[in-house]
């Protein structure tokens, strides 16, 4: 395997077990007595502690952002593209931490773990997460791991928005923050589309309200549509077009062929689908959107993102993806403005591109080079 | 700008201002300013590489288009705002150098003077829009969609309210004191700074 490791890759990494006994409790007062998050790190912290970056993940991310899992040569961590050494994220320099979130399925304590009290998977009873709790839960990893302030926060899309999250709840600690893609709240179309995912996923017979493991079922169809549903707003209009056009995969329009069609675009995201449903956890999906659902980075100052944002001590970049129309430009550009008028310091752009709302994932030269030239000012110089 | 605009500007900014820079490019201005006068501030462009370039030299910049993105400053939000030749640029340089002055306690601008005698002899005598070395391109086919004279300037700022603090020009070595005298026909170019009447 190490023969097929490219270049730049931090290679082949293990993820990390962090065991907290002590109670953790969640916004909405429920607790757990105990949990565990899975996390992964590239890189080495330096002595003087101050060249750790936390990576936060998107609504299906996980905590494997880098390199390549020992049997798994296919595919990279999520955010291999960023971070490696002499990558935008240079692991050459900086100590990269990134974990799973809590109550998700990759490993972390979430609805497919073992609930303690009861000796049976947590199912529909696992407490619903909101982002202010990872960023709490962050904050113990990072004690945990002898962290005591982060050189940088930065995430995309969700990610974006719990680093935001944690330059307000955790000034001192948040030296950079970098937000991509990311929105100050969800607008009532983006509730409407996780609404529908959700829908997707409880109407599937084979939920069980929530308790799918313990009947022995997997509400595969309901993730699949929720998956396909939510992949859609992911891409643009011009990105698909250019992607898969009207082209077809199987069959053919010829008159008098009753062979059935598949336009390819059709057969992309019933595999999206399809794969999806069988890696991740229907409750999950449920418990992250959510989350996505009630973050509201101005809801406890009445609405003013100026005021959210005033005692955040970061240095901050903020970028949109010009065709993404989930969290369309306007929406980092009133973090951005809000930033401003909050006296904090801020570079923002405005990528051109047509990769959608996947922009902060994907290839994109002027990307690129943007997060490079810019972490250069993160950690020690 | 040229050295000897940026050298005069230069003198113009007191050292820890909070400077915003539209049409900052390359971002090189700003980053003499922060070496040289000890400033804070923010540059806005709406080139990617330029953006680029600016993040390189460890400033921050905005990425947008100054002829729609004023209003995201707040008002009395800098000491100075600057904009170096691109007042000629934009869509509508009286709202423009409003916004300006009410963003920043000063503002300074610099232009290519339309009124230099090389412009009066090319559309006097050939009776076409002047092309030179510093306005190389066709009339339609040219940035500059507002060009003005020095007077055309100092009568808009008379008519928006604002006060010219200081005015240099800039003319060619032969030129120097006739630009001084007569910066109407002899500068090729002219620096300005101003500031809303009555502050």
């Amino acid at each position: 395997m190490s023969e097929t490791i490219p270049a730049g890759s931090v290679g082949v990494v293990t993820p990390q077990i962090a065991k907290c006994d002590t109670p953790f409790a969640f916004t909405n007062g429920a607790a757990l007595s105990s949990h565990e998050l899975v996390y992964e790190t590239y890189g080495e912290l330096n002595s003087a502690g101050d060249n750790a970056v936390l990576i936060c993940h998107a609504l299906s991310g996980s905590h494997h952002a880098a390199g390549f899992h020992a049997g798994d040569d296919r595919r990279a961590g999520w955010w291999d593209l960023a971070i490696g050494p002499g990558k935008p994220i240079d692991t050459e320099r900086l100590f990269v931490v990134c974990s799973n979130n809590l109550g998700c399925c990759d490993g972390s304590s979430g609805p497919n773990t073992i609930n303690p009290d009861t000796g049976k998977p947590w199912g529909g009873q696992f407490p619903q997460p909101q982002v202010q709790d990872w960023v709490r839960s962050q904050k113990w990893l990072a004690e945990h791991l002898g962290i005591s302030r982060w050189a940088a926060v930065m995430g995309g899309s969700l990610g974006g928005m719990q680093a935001l999250q944690w330059a307000i709840d955790f000034p001192d600690w948040v030296e950079h923050c970098v937000a991509l893609a990311a929105a100050p709240g969800l607008t009532a179309q983006n509730i409407a589309f996780n609404e529908i995912a959700r829908h997707a996923i409880l109407s599937d017979p084979d939920w069980y309200e929530g308790d799918y493991l313990a009947a022995g079922a997997l509400p595969t169809r309901g993730v699949a549509l929720a998956r396909m549903v939510g992949h859609l707003t992911y891409m643009s209009a011009d990105g698909m077009s250019d992607r898969f056009g009207r082209e077809l995969r199987e069959g053919s329009f010829t008159p008098n062929d009753n062979a059935e069609w598949v336009f390819q675009v059709e057969s992309y995201l019933r595999h999206q689908g399809s794969r999806f449903s069988t890696q991740f956890d229907a409750n999950t999906y449920v418990l992250m959107t959510r989350a996505l659902d009630l973050f509201d980075l101005a809801g406890e100052h009445g609405g003013d993102l100026t005021a959210a944002l005033s005692n955040a001590q970061a240095k901050f970049l903020v970028a949109s993806f010009s065709s993404d129309w989930r969290f369309p430009p306007q929406r980092s550009i009133e973090i951005r403005d809000a930033l401003m008028a909050a006296g904090k310091s801020v570079t923002y752009a405005n990528i051109e591109t047509d990769n959608g709302h996947d922009g902060f994932l994907l290839p994109n030269s002027h990307y690129e080079q943007l997060l490079s030239e810019w972490m250069r000012r993160v950690g020690p110089s | 700008m040229t050295r000897l605009d940026l050298n005069t500007v230069l003198d113009w900014i007191t050292p820890g201002s909070r400077v915003l820079d539209l049409g900052c490019g390359d971002g090189a201005f700003l980053a003499r300013l922060r070496d040289e006068r000890d400033t804070t501030g923010v540059g806005v462009d709406i080139d990617p590489d330029n953006l680029i370039a600016s993040v390189s030299k460890g400033l921050d910049v905005i990425q947008e288009d100054i002829n729609d993105g004023l209003h995201c400053f707040s008002t009395n939000g800098f000491d100075v705002v600057v904009l170096a030749h691109a007042l000629q640029e934009l869509t509508h340089p009286h709202i423009a150098l409003q916004r300006m002055v009410d963003i920043g306690d000063e503002a300074v601008v610099s232009f290519p003077n339309f009124g230099h005698w090389l412009c009066r002899l090319h559309l006097g005598l050939k009776g076409r829009m002047p092309m030179s070395r510093a306005m190389p391109r066709q009339w339609y086919d040219t940035p500059n969609i507002h060009f003005c004279t020095v007077k055309d300037f100092e009568s808009l700022c008379s008519e928006l309210d604002i006060d010219i603090i200081e005015r240099a020009t800039i003319a060619g070595p032969a030129q120097h004191l006739l630009g001084r005298w007569l910066p109407n026909v002899f500068a090729s170019s002219a620096i300005y700074r101003i500031r809303r009447a009555g502050t």
